[in-house]
């Protein structure tokens, strides 16, 4: 390592010593994990002051390599292990971090319950479509006709829209970005971390090992290319018909909800209630 | 406020009393009969208390909420039964192995599935120990009384504290729906979780055990930086799943911080053991049968004795060889097939003593009648 690299200023907030990192080149998860860092240095927190919970997968392993407390649970759990982190200790900023197949397959049912419960989490699911750390298996998240490990003839089932569900299950923050968009991704980020309330922070992530070459996806930037192309701004959708929308992916702010109390400030409210009364 | 003095309990609200007076702030769960009035006492209960009750969607959520509490430094229990503490399975052994101090009540009733919703039973012994995947160890504790259930749950959650560890803390819907006078002292001894020194922060290593196995627990949010990791990890939390020798190490060391301190953590109780020549082994709300019958039989003549288990696992060999030395037979009285009868006959075997067997299933529990023909008929065998 040159001396111009161990200086890097996100050092200061990871774990330099379990570098380099265990994912495959080309894998967009890193572009994330640098919009996370950068996040919490442009807004100035004390590390100390955040948690990150993961699930199991290839983006659960994200907890290694920045420098502050990091649970990692079992697989879907990250949601629910984080509701209790938080609700009894609402001053961390905690970040739960999980895979597609991990919030959305097995964690599914925790996921639209920590939403409409409105507990105060930033979630950042990292989307690349499949299961990448068990070898390229289909998720409910792979597009359809979209080839996997175990949908070998193109997967004959639909997709779920995460932002969609998220926000019909009540989140009050809901975005989603591509680790094409650096900067409004880190935006999104920031105001995550402020929000007061369930952030749902939705990431197209290539996966070039797994998704990539089950889709014939010559190399990554080809990969790369076709998630860039097929993404469509919020506010440019609004004018597009449904054919037209077919297959792309929406991007930007979905929801963006002040003044709806979260679960920690209604508990504590609770709380007071027989505080006042004794 | 706690409660203390004389009071009249349910089996399941003094579970949270005792609860609140060992220090528990959280309880996350999902109702199931015959556990629900803990759940719903805790819902009146918690927030008068400065503490967290939340209805999760699912048990696997709610020993996640519980697992998550603890790391935040809170006493931290869930409540369930059969098919709930099925549920739970993985994440007790995730409890396990990041050695997460927590506390899993578990009110038996009849299955496997959903069986007989309302009716007791003692159909989870095994499962308490080996229903999680990989090799293990746990305390798992069973108590026969409303009195019981409020002293032993107290015991459950110094046990978490002590040695990180889950403690499950087996009832059943007789005990768990029984009201019964009870005192609850004005003094407890209360046991809290070793913590990390501050200045240690720099060069803390979360997964290194003292001399006594166990390593003191940080809290997150206190700047130690802890990796909790599920996976096999060496004593700074890194991960490591190729490395033979470290995975040893490590589960070697979390079943030996328990088994090694056997003769803290296991209790038992015997009556009647001086000169009997049959001894009924039982446990739970069997054993309050189990103990009216020896008294019958002693008033018959026959030298009848009684012997409880309070603690389940880690098992007590060395408290079942001492009775063994002293008897010829013994009677295992369960409601079950025969979970008890194996492990009894696991250590008794060797000592030459005849094993009797009297399972029953269905949800009612023996009546001393039924246990005392069968000591009767032991007895009289081979004579
Ligand atoms: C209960 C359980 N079932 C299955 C697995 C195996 N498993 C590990 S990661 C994973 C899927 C990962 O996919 P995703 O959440 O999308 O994360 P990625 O690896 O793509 O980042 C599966 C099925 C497991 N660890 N636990
Ligand atoms: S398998 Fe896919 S998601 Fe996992 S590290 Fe490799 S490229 Fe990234």
């Amino acid at each position: 390592m040159s001396e111009v690299v161990r200086q890097h200023p996100a050092f200061k907030y990871m774990r330099k010593q379990f570098l380099p990192h265990i994912w495959c080149p080309g894998c967009g998860n890193g572009l994330i994990l640098a919009a996370i860092i950068r996040a919490i240095d442009e807004l100035g927190i004390d590390i100390d002051e955040t948690s990150f919970v993961t699930g199991i997968g290839c983006w659960g392993l994200t907890g290694n390599y920045i420098n502050a407390d990091w649970l990692h649970t079992t697989h879907g759990r990250a949601l629910p292990m984080a509701t209790g982190l938080k609700l009894m200790n609402p001053k961390l900023k905690v970040f739960a971090l999980t895979g597609d197949g991990d919030l959305a397959a097995i964690g599914g049912n925790h996921f639209i319950h920590a939403a409409r419960r409105n507990v105060d989490l930033i979630t950042i699911c990292s989307n690349n479509m499949i299961f990448g750390r068990t070898g390229g298996q289909v998720a409910p998240t792979t597009p359809e006709g979209k080839y996997a490990s175990t949908s070998p003839y193109g997967n004959i089932e639909r997709p779920f829209d995460l932002c969609r569900l998220a926000e019909a299950a009540g989140a009050t923050h809901v975005e989603r970005w591509t680790v094409m968009h650096p900067v409004p991704l880190t935006k999104a980020i920031k105001k995550a971390i402020e929000h007061k309330g369930f952030s749902f922070i939705e990431v197209l992530s290539p996966c070039p090992v797994q998704y990539g070459r089950k889709n014939k996806f010559r190399n990554p930037s080809v990969l790369y290319n076709w998630v860039k192309e097929q993404s469509v701004s919020i506010k440019k959708a609004q004018d597009m018909s449904e054919q037209e929308l077919e297959g792309k992916f929406i991007i930007g702010e979905f929801v963006k909800k002040e003044n709806i109390p979260d679960l920690s400030a209604q508990l504590l409210k609770l709380q007071e209630s027989f505080e006042n009364k004794s | 406020m706690r409660i203390s003095g004389r009071q009249f309990l349910q089996g399941n609200e003094a579970v949270v009393e005792a609860a609140i007076a060992a220090g528990c702030r959280f309880f996350a769960g999902y109702p199931i009969t015959p556990a629900s009035e803990i759940a719903e006492t805790m819902a009146i209960r918690m927030p008068q208390e400065k503490g967290i009750f939340i209805q999760m969607e699912d048990e696997l959520a709610s020993l996640s909420a519980v697992i998550g509490a603890s790391w935040a430094g809170a006493k931290a229990m869930t409540a369930t039964s059969g098919p709930g503490f099925s549920l739970m399975q993985e994440n007790i052994g995730m409890a396990v192995m990041t050695e997460t101090p927590c506390v899993i009540v578990d009110v038996q009733r009849s299955g496997p599935s959903s069986g007989q919703a309302t009716r007791a039973a003692q159909g989870d012994l095994m499962q308490a120990k080996w229903g999680s995947h990989g090799d293990y160890e746990l305390i798992v504790i069973y108590p026969n009384s409303v009195q019981e259930l409020y002293d032993k749950t107290i015991e459950a959650f110094n046990l978490a504290e002590k040695y990180r560890t889950p403690v499950i803390l087996l009832s059943d819907e007789i005990i768990a729906h029984m009201r019964e006078n009870i005192y609850i002292p004005e003094t407890l001894d209360i046991i809290e979780r070793k913590r990390p020194r501050p200045e240690d922060k720099e060069h803390f290593l979360p997964w290194k055990p003292d001399d006594d196995g166990i390593p003191p627990m940080a809290k997150f949010g206190d700047g130690f930086k802890v990796m909790v990791e599920n996976n096999t990890h060496d004593a700074t939390g890194r991960t490591n799943q190729t490395d033979a020798a470290l995975h040893t190490q490590l589960i070697n060391r979390l079943c030996n911080k328990i088994l090694n301190a056997k003769k803290d953590i296991v209790k038992t109780e015997g009556l009647f053991l001086d000169d009997a020549e049959l001894v009924v082994v039982s446990c739970g709300c069997v054993s309050r049968s189990a103990l009216e019958a020896v008294k019958m039989a002693r008033q018959k003549g026959i030298k009848a004795g009684y012997f409880r288990l309070i603690t389940i696992w880690p098992f007590a060999d060395e408290q079942l060889i001492e009775v063994a030395g002293a008897t010829k037979k013994m009677l295992v009285a369960e409601m079950n097939t025969g979970k008890l009868l194996r492990e009894v006959k696991r250590v008794v075997d060797p000592y030459g003593v005849q094993v009797n067997h009297l399972p029953k299933i269905g949800g009612a529990y023996h009546t001393p009648g039924e246990i005392l023909a069968s000591i009767e008929k032991a007895v009289n065998e081979n004579e």
